[in-house]
C-alpha cells in the first residue's frame, strides 16, 4: 500500500466517515480511496469546486459530530489557511493532510518536498497553535493519522499532518490492526442538558486542560460559534479583554501539552556528541549517514522529529547541554534548522535542498564527518 | 352559478377585528416604516424619544381603536419593537 | 385600545437571542425584516427547533446567525455555503439555512454558491440583496448597478451587476425566487415553501441599505426605498430571466415571485450501504 491510501486507511480506522476535497498531485490518491471506501461505510465523500471549499465542508461536518478530513498539497494548503484559523477559533476537530511537493507556486507537482513545515504553524494569520505530525513511512502514515484524529478531538482543534511525495507515493507493508484495538480519544462533550435560558457555554474552557466540551449541531443545546473574538458563551465580544483571554487560551490549550503531544524517535543518542535532525523522507538518508557514521566510531544520532508542531523545545534545550553540533537534514532551506537554532542557542549545520530530490546520505555523512573533524 | 376563486365572505358574520399595539421603546430606531405602511394610518412618531434619542411610534388621535390587528406593523418592524395582539373585551 | 401598551419582550424573543438586542442593523435597515420572516416561518416550520440550523458568513447579514436562538454557526466570508453543505452531509436530519448577503455569497462566495446551485445540495439559501458591501461601509458590490455611486465608485460603479435569478437558475438551481422586505408576507411563506422543498432553494431578498448604498445613490431612507418596493415591484408572469436586472435609479418595474420551480435530484453522496 502506498503512504497516500495508507493516510486514508487510517482515517478510516480511526472512524473517519467524512471527506471533501479537492484533487491536486501529489494527494489525489487519498481523495480516490475515499471515493472507494466512503460509500461502502455509510461515509460522506465529496468533491467540492475547490480546496475552499473542502475545509469549510469538513469544518461544517466536524460542527455536525463527524470525523472529517481533507487533503491537499502546498498550493491547497495555502488556500485553506483562513479556514484552518476558523477552525482554530470555532475549536473544531478536524485533519488536514499536506502532502508535500516542490514548493513554492506550483513547483514540482510530482516530486518530493518539505518546504511547507512554516506553512502549517503560522500560515493562518494571527497568533494560534497547532499540532503537525511528519510521517516517514506508508505504515506511519496511517498510524499517525489515526494519532491525528485522536489529538484533534482531545484538543478540540485542526491537526495537520504533514507528509510529502516520496511517502505519499512509495509502497511499504502496512500492518492495519482491527480498528477496536486502535486508541480512539473521544470528543470531551457537554454532560449538562441543553440550558432552558440562552445557549451551552460552548467555550467555557475545562479549567485543568483548557478544552471546552463540544456540542454538536442538532441537539437542542442552540449554540453560537463565530470567527469573530466570542466570550465563553461564543457571543461575539469585541473587547481587547475578551480577545486575549480566549487567544491566550488557545494557544495555551495546545502549548502546555507538548508533552502528551509530542512524538519522537531517537537512534544513538546516549552518548551523542553530534546529533541530526531530520524528519519525514529525509530522515530515512539520516538514518542511513548516522548508522554509518556510528560504524566509525563518530559519537552521532538520530533524533527523528515525528511531531513538527508544538516544537519539542524541552528536548532540544536538554540535549544542547551535552550536544557539540546539531545537524539539520531537510528538504527545504532551513525552516526547522531555526527552531532548533532558537533551542540550542547556537547555530547548528544546515544539510539542505530546496525539492525535487532527496538529500543523499552520503551529503549527510559529509556533514557528520566534517563535525567530527574527520 | 359561476365558480369564484373563493367563496364570498358573509359580511353579516363577519366582525373586523379589533387589535390593541404593544410597544418595546428602546428597541426601535425611528425608522418609521410601521407608521407608513399601517393601512389604517393607527400610528405616529411621538414627541417621546427613547435611551438612543430616537422617536418612537404612538397611538394617533382620533385613530384609538382603528387597529384591525393586520399584524403589519408587527412584520415591518426591523427591530422586533412592535406587535400587535388581538384586543379582548 | 386607548394607547400602545409598553412591554419588554416580543413573541418572537422565543427564537431571537433577545439578550443581544437591539441588534446591530442601522434604522431603516432592511436584514430586521428579512430575518424576523425567517424567525416567523422557523416557528411556523412545523420542524422542530432543534434541527433547524443557521450558517452565515461575513457583512452584514452575516451577522444574522447571530441572533437566531437556534444553532447558528458564523463563518468566514464566502464560505458560508460550503460550511453548511458540510453540516448538511454529515446530519441530512437537520434544516441547514445560508442565511447571508450579496457579498458574501455572490462575490467572494460566488464560486461555492453557483456549484451548491448546481449540484443541488439540500440547503436553504436566503440572499439578502442590498446592492453594497454594507458592513465595511458601502462599497461595490457584484450586484451594485452600473454607474451607482459607492465608495470604490466615487465616479460611478464601471461594472454591469449580476441578475441573481438568472444566474441561479443557469447553474441549475431548482427553486429560485426574488421578494423585498416590504412583501414580508409572501417572503416568510416563500421561506416555509422551501423548508418543505427538498434540494437547493435561493431567495434574494431586496433590502435598503440606506447608509450604504441608499444615501449615495438618491434614495433618503429605508422608507423610501420600500416605498420604491411599494411602486415597482411587480410579480413576474412569464417575463424572460434576463430582464431581472434591477437598478433602483431607474423608474423600471421590479420583477418578484417564484421564477423557478423544478424538481431536480437532490444532491445525495454515493452509498452502497443503504
Amino acid at each position: 500500500m502506498h503512504g497516500d491510501e495508507a493516510c486514508a486507511e487510517g482515517a478510516i480506522a480511526a472512524g473517519c466517515r467524512f471527506f471533501a476535497g479537492y484533487p491536486i498531485t501529489p494527494s489525489t490518491e487519498i481523495a480516490e480511496r475515499f471515493a472507494q471506501r466512503m460509500p461502502e461505510l455509510g461515509g460522506v465523500f465529496i468533491q467540492m469546486e475547490d480546496e475552499l471549499a473542502s475545509i469549510a465542508a469538513v469544518l461544517g461536518a466536524s460542527a455536525a459530530g463527524a470525523r472529517a478530513m481533507t487533503a491537499t498539497s502546498g498550493p491547497g494548503l495555502s488556500l485553506m489557511l483562513e479556514n484552518l484559523g476558523l477552525g482554530v477559533m470555532l475549536e473544531l476537530p478536524c485533519v488536514i493532510v499536506d502532502i508535500q511537493r516542490g514548493a513554492p507556486s506550483t513547483g514540482l507537482p510530482t516530486m518530493v518536498g518539505q518546504a511547507d513545515v512554516m506553512q502549517a504553524r503560522w500560515g493562518s494569520h494571527g497568533n494560534y497553535s497547532i499540532i503537525a505530525y511528519a510521517p516517514w513511512s506508508p505504515q506511519e502514515a496511517f498510524d499517525l493519522t489515526v494519532l491525528c484524529f485522536n489529538m484533534a478531538d482531545r484538543f478540540r482543534t485542526p491537526v495537520v499532518l504533514l507528509g510529502d511525495e516520496v511517502i505519499g507515493h512509495m509502497m511499504e507493508r502496512v500492518v492495519i490492526p482491527p480498528a477496536e484495538q486502535l486508541p480512539r480519544w473521544e470528543r470531551k462533550r457537554p454532560t449538562t442538558p441543553p440550558p432552558t435560558a440562552g445557549p451551552y457555554r460552548a467555550f467555557e474552557p475545562d479549567p485543568d486542560d483548557l478544552v471546552p466540551p463540544l456540542p454538536h449541531a442538532g441537539e437542542g443545546y442552540r449554540v453560537h460559534f463565530t470567527g469573530l473574538t466570542h466570550d465563553e458563551r461564543g457571543y461575539p465580544d469585541m473587547s481587547g479583554e475578551a480577545h486575549h483571554v480566549l487567544v491566550t487560551r488557545l494557544n495555551e490549550k495546545i502549548d502546555r501539552h507538548v508533552e502528551e503531544i509530542t512524538r519522537l524517535e531517537d537512534y544513538g543518542l546516549e552518548d551523542a556528541r553530534i546529533v541530526v535532525v531530520s524528519f519525514g523522507c529525509t530522515a530515512r538518508s539520516a538514518r542511513r549517514a548516522v548508522r554509518e557514521a556510528r560504524a566509525r566510531g563518530i559519537p552521532v544520532g538520530l533524533l527523528r522529529l515525528v511531531s513538527l508542531w508544538p516544537f519539542p523545545e524541552a528536548v532540544l534545550r536538554e540535549l544542547a547541554q551535552r550536544v557539540d553540533t546539531f545537524i539539520v537534514a531537510e528538504m527545504n532551506l532551513g525552516q526547522v534548522r531555526l527552531e532548533v537554532e532558537r533551542c540550542s542557542g547556537r547555530p547548528a549545520v544546515g544539510v539542505h535542498h530546496a525539492g525535487g530530490e532527496m538529500i543523499h546520505p552520503e551529503q549527510i555523512l559529509q556533514a557528520i564527518l566534517r563535525s567530527a573533524g574527520r | 352559478m359561476k365558480a369564484f376563486a373563493r367563496t364570498p365572505l358573509n359580511l353579516e358574520k363577519m366582525k373586523t377585528p379589533q387589535g390593541q399595539v404593544y410597544l418595546i421603546p428602546e428597541r426601535c430606531k425611528g425608522c418609521g416604516l410601521c407608521i407608513e405602511f399601517c393601512p389604517r394610518e393607527v400610528l405616529r412618531e411621538s414627541a417621546a424619544i427613547n435611551a438612543k434619542g430616537y422617536h418612537f411610534p404612538e397611538i394617533a388621535p382620533g385613530k384609538e381603536t382603528s387597529c384591525v390587528h393586520c399584524q403589519f406593523c408587527t412584520m415591518i418592524c426591523p427591530e422586533f419593537a412592535i406587535y400587535t395582539e388581538e384586543a379582548t373585551g | 385600545m386607548t394607547q400602545a401598551i409598553v412591554v419588554d419582550s416580543h413573541p418572537l424573543d422565543q427564537i431571537l437571542r433577545a439578550d443581544r438586542m437591539p441588534h446591530i442593523f442601522c434604522p431603516g435597515c432592511g436584514i430586521g425584516i428579512a430575518m424576523r420572516c425567517y424567525a416567523q416561518a422557523l416557528l411556523e416550520s412545523g420542524i422542530p427547533q432543534q434541527r433547524h440550523v443557521v450558517v452565515s458568513g461575513i457583512g452584514c447579514t452575516g451577522r444574522v446567525a447571530g441572533y437566531i436562538a437556534i444553532d447558528s454557526y458564523h463563518t468566514t466570508h464566502g464560505r458560508a455555503i460550503p460550511f453548511a453543505t458540510g453540516l448538511k452531509l454529515a446530519n441530512p436530519n437537520l434544516m441547514v439555512t445560508v442565511f447571508s448577503g450579496d457579498g458574501d455569497l455572490a462575490a467572494i462566495g460566488g464560486n461555492h454558491l453557483i456549484h451548491a446551485a448546481r449540484r443541488n445540495v439540500d440547503i436553504k439559501v436566503i440572499c439578502v440583496n442590498n446592492f453594497n458591501y454594507g458592513m465595511t461601509g458601502g462599497q461595490c458590490a457584484p450586484t451594485t448597478p452600473l454607474g451607482a455611486i459607492a465608495t470604490t465608485a466615487p465616479y460611478g460603479n464601471p461594472e454591469q451587476p449580476f441578475n441573481l435569478p438568472y444566474l441561479l437558475v443557469a447553474a441549475g438551481a431548482g427553486y429560485v425566487s426574488r421578494w423585498t422586505t416590504l412583501h414580508v408576507r409572501q417572503l416568510k411563506q416563500d421561506i416555509l415553501r422551501c423548508f418543505a422543498r427538498p434540494g437547493f432553494t435561493f431567495i434574494e431578498v431586496l433590502s435598503a441599505c440606506p447608509v450604504g448604498f441608499g444615501k449615495s445613490n438618491s434614495i433618503a431612507d429605508g422608507l423610501e426605498e420600500l416605498q420604491l418596493y411599494r411602486e415597482r415591484c411587480v410579480i413576474a408572469d412569464g417575463v424572460p430571466l434576463e430582464e431581472m436586472g434591477i437598478d433602483l435609479r431607474e423608474n423600471r418595474p421590479i420583477y418578484i415571485g417564484n421564477f423557478i420551480d423544478r424538481d431536480l435530484p437532490v444532491y445525495h453522496p454515493v452509498s452502497l450501504t443503504t
